[in-house]
């Protein structure tokens, strides 16, 4: 330091807001762009008094407000409609009604983060050192009295004149501000540190981005794992929670294993111990099996194959009302008649089977059919297909003439 | 007795239009500081027994908190009597008691200010810290309630592995944004008026490290009337932002309740029924704590009968509302026709918690009403001890609301009783140890009157009495 005793500017203190008020307005009216008034509350019409023009910092905080609803609305937009769609309630994926409430809340959230920080921004703040903080008397500028400080850099600043101008204005005291040699830089080594730890932050991210977009065979990363690798007791590990202690709980009584259900391969599947299909039913016929049978068949089979059995139920007639081709490749697979001869020669087994598991376009029947039922359908289909294929010499004698009319 | 505020009042009778002083006893700009600061320095020099025996208390509580929360995370949620099918329980009802506490002040700060209420300057620090505390202990709440507390950042949208995201369309994301919303603004609007007395306090600190750590807070602050011009900017921006943000909060946390469609819940009313006895809540909240602290370390000059007045009249106003809230939701179960909402509400008041319903009917009604009486308004044992029941009724208001609704829904065939554990009780004890080891530091260490605004109003006050002199 060239001069230890330099000043800085000068610093007035008033007893009074009035007075500084006054003073203020000379200071003002004597052309001089560098100076400031420091009062412990806020002085009403001090404004004016040193012609301070209006803050941008209403416009700042406007912008922010507006990024926020833009951020609000993108965010819900681009998760629920976009990234993560949900269906709930029936409820749109991204309507602005349901979204309201965070837009409002983000809007608040940025206006007022950005206002605090704009204001002090503004202000220059914070600011690390202040050669005013070096007097003593400065200490009341936040307590009771009331300060005018005008600084030397000012290009109207005369250190002779700045204090005759002051002195005339009421001032409990006129001193110079003194230059201690303090600066309010950052030291160097700070901001590299700075630097460089905002880099390092864009390590982990860059991680993220890159697992991100790529496809890994590994299982998903999981921070905590406690919802992939959940704790449960192992076979023959002792617990306190029931009486006997085992972990492996006893089958309850009447359990049946998978697989240990319908084994019965005759009844149930129309097979031989051999795997072939049996060639008479399991169960005994009988005139209650049979009205059982015409029944499960009227619901069931009539719908393709018809009441008679000919294949001409009504779901084939509008088939082929519409113009579907029977036959062809691609075309209708029409329900089979009861009555052809390949039908005929079938097995019982081999007849339970096919309404058991299906065939060409059939369904399985298992499901909606028990199994007794399909058996009575069996001794119907039989019932029928005897029926259909009768001649004249299957009438009785006495009865062909009833016939003939 | 005839303190100069009884004068005064006498003088308000003579003329309807003369209003006590809002800083009485001559006080002048130093004297504030004196009386503001002093109760910080004073206690540096020479912290007092009481001071010591109520934190120690206090701390002990928290700390028994710490192990609860503790003993909950190793163990689960089933440590507290949330049972089918009461799911939301205590930790529910405590949350929104705590939420509704915290609205007292924001509102004093930001609609008070818009209305230039001049009298919110002596009460407006005290109320704003106690609604951050108010918000940290509400917001324990649902963070312990979800169970898996580790996984609470899925709350928030934030990138992860699982390529998950919030569900936007649910009031319960909406509260979310809403309290963290709100505490974040509050905390701001706090630490921005405390910097002009931060600075007061950095100014006459007399050791190195305090004059630090005040001068770090307060970040260099000099007074300049070109900060101050865009400070007060700020703070009328951060007014503005803020009393939508009040009104919209406990809406919001209304919405938890109003937008399911469990009888007693599924109902317009809630959103500005909440508001109210949010601020109701609040203030009464308020008085509880300050009318200790104002005569422990005199400031009943700062502090005046006046604002206690003033405040007794809105927490009658807010708790008529409040009234009048229960007695339109009993016509609406009426009016609706829908033998469900008939029933919760019959429910309510007469089913197996009407001796809830009926505390906080007592409470909350007709407690408050005692404040229509001059003598009982300015009989501050009375008050403090209205105040008090008034905070139990907002209690036991939230229980009735969650409780009731929950424990008898559609199908009495998983109707319940519900029953609280120990663990219950010992969370919200804990709660209180956290809000008052807060509130503690809080009077010990920082400035609790706004002294930059109070000197404003002084100055005004002054400056109204010399110029209104000579009229009389």
């Amino acid at each position: 330091m060239e001069n230890q005793n330099q000043s800085l500017g000068l610093l007035a203190e008033y007893e009074t807001p009035e007075g500084l008020m006054a003073a203020a307005a000379r200071v003002r009216d004597g052309g001089y762009k560098r100076w400031d008034t420091h009062t412990p509350f806020p002085v009403h019409g001090i404004d004016d008094a040193m012609g301070i023009k209006p803050t941008i910092l209403p416009w700042i905080v406007l912008g922010a407000a507006a990024a926020g609803t833009a951020t609000a609305l993108l965010l819900q937009y681009v998760t629920n409609a976009v990234l993560y769609p949900y269906e709930i309630s029936g409820k749109p994926f991204f309507h602005w009604v349901p979204a309201f409430p965070v837009t409002f809340e983000l809007t608040v959230l940025f206006a007022g983060i950005t206002t605090l920080l704009a204001m002090l921004a503004l202000n220059r703040l914070p600011r690390l050192h202040n050669p005013l903080f070096d007097m003593e008397r400065f200490d009341r500028a936040t307590q009771d009295r009331f300060f005018l400080a005008i600084d030397a850099k000012d290009p109207l600043y005369n250190a002779t004149s700045a204090k005759a101008l002051l002195a005339g204005t009421g001032a409990n005291a006129v001193e110079d501000i003194p230059d201690r040699g303090a600066n309010d830089k950052l030291p160097g080594w700070m901001l590299q540190v700075a630097v460089v730890a905002v880099f390092a932050t864009f390590v982990p991210l860059g991680m993220i981005v890159k697992a991100y977009y790529n496809v890994t065979d590994k299982p998903a990363l999981h921070v905590v794992g406690d919802m992939d690798w959940q704790y449960s007791y192992r076979y023959g590990e002792q617990v306190p929670l029931f009486a006997d202690g085992r972990a492996m709980r006893p089958q309850v009584e009447g359990t049946i294993a998978r697989g240990e259900l319908e084994t019965d391969d005759a009844f149930h599947r129309g097979l031989t111990p051999e795997g072939l299909p049996l060639a008479a039913m399991p169960i005994e016929a009988s005139p209650a099996l049979m009205a059982r049978g015409q029944e499960r068949y009227d619901i069931f089979c009539t719908p393709c194959h018809g009441a008679a059995g000919l294949g001409d139920g009504m779901v084939n007639r509008r088939a082929l009302a519409n113009g579907n081709q029977a036959g062809s490749a691609g075309g209708w697979v029409a329900p089979s008649n009861l009555m052809q001869q390949y039908l005929l020669d079938q097995g019982d087994g081999e007849l339970f089977g096919t309404i058991t598991n299906g065939i060409r376009t059939m369904p399985a029947y298992a499901a909606q059919i028990p199994a007794k039922d399909r058996w009575a359908i069996v001794l119907y289909v039989r019932a029928l297909q005897r029926a259909g294929t009768a001649t004249m010499d299957d009438v009785p004698a006495d009865q062909r003439g009833a016939l003939n009319q | 007795m005839s303190s100069p505020y009884d004068i005064q009042v006498i003088q308000a009778e003579e003329d309807p239009t003369f209003r006590p002083d809002l800083v009485m006893g001559g006080a002048t700009f130093a004297s504030i500081d004196d009386a503001v600061a002093g109760v910080a320095e004073g206690f540096l020099k020479k912290p007092s027994l009481a001071w010591y025996a109520m934190f120690g208390l206090a701390i002990s509580i928290l700390g028994m908190l710490g192990a609860v929360v503790a003993y909950l995370l190793f163990t689960g949620v089933g440590i507290w009597g949330n049972q089918s099918p009461v799911f939301w329980g205590w930790p529910i009802v405590n949350f929104v008691f705590w939420v509704g506490i915290a609205h007292a002040g924001t509102l004093i700060s930001a609609i008070l200010f818009l209305l230039k209420q001049d009298w919110r300057t002596g009460i407006n620090r005290f109320a704003e810290a106690m609604t951050i505390f108010a918000v940290c202990c509400a917001g324990l709440f649902p963070a312990i309630h979800v169970g898996r507390v580790w996984l609470v950042y899925w709350l928030f949208p934030i990138p992860n592995q699982m390529t998950l995201w919030p569900q936007f369309r649910s009031p319960l994301l909406w509260d979310v944004f809403a309290v963290s919303t709100y505490a974040t603004v509050s905390l701001l609007f706090w630490y921005m008026g405390l910097i002009p007395d931060l600075a007061t306090f950095r100014d006459r600190s007399r050791t190195k490290l305090r004059k630090f750590l005040y001068g770090a807070f307060a970040m260099g602050w000099t007074g300049s009337s070109r900060h101050w011009h865009r400070y007060e900017k700020a703070y009328l921006i951060l007014a503005g932002l803020a009393t939508p943000l009040v009104l919209s909060v406990h809406t919001v946390v209304s919405f938890d309740f109003a937008v399911s469609q469990l009888p007693g819940w599924h109902t317009t009313i809630f959103p500005p029924y909440f508001v109210a006895g949010a601020i109701f809540s609040g203030f009464a909240m308020v008085l509880t704590l300050m009318i200790p602290v104002r005569s422990i370390f005199n400031l009943q000059h700062i502090v005046t009968m006046r604002h206690l007045e003033v405040m007794c009249k809105i927490i009658l106003a807010t708790g008529s509302m409040v009234g009048y809230a229960y007695a339109l939701e009993f016509f609406i179960a009426w009016y609706s026709g829908n033998p469900y909402e008939r029933f919760a509400f019959t429910n309510r008041a007469f089913g197996p918690y009407a001796w809830a319903y009926w505390i906080m009917v007592s409470c909350n009604v007709i407690s408050p009403q005692l404040f229509w009486f001059k003598k009982i308004r300015q009989n501050i044992a009375l008050i403090w001890i209205i105040t008090i029941f008034v905070n139990i009724g907002m209690w036991f208001e939230r229980f009735v609301i969650t409780i009731t609704s929950l424990s008898r829904d559609f199908l009495p065939g998983s109707w319940g009783y519900f029953s609280p554990t120990l663990f219950d009780g010992l969370t919200l004890l804990g709660s209180f140890g956290l809000f008052f080891t807060l509130f503690l530091l809080f009077v010990r260490f920082l400035p609790i009157i706004a002294i930059s605004e109070v000197k404003s109003i002084l100055h005004k006050q002054n400056h109204t009495k010399a110029n209104h002199g000579g009229h009389h």
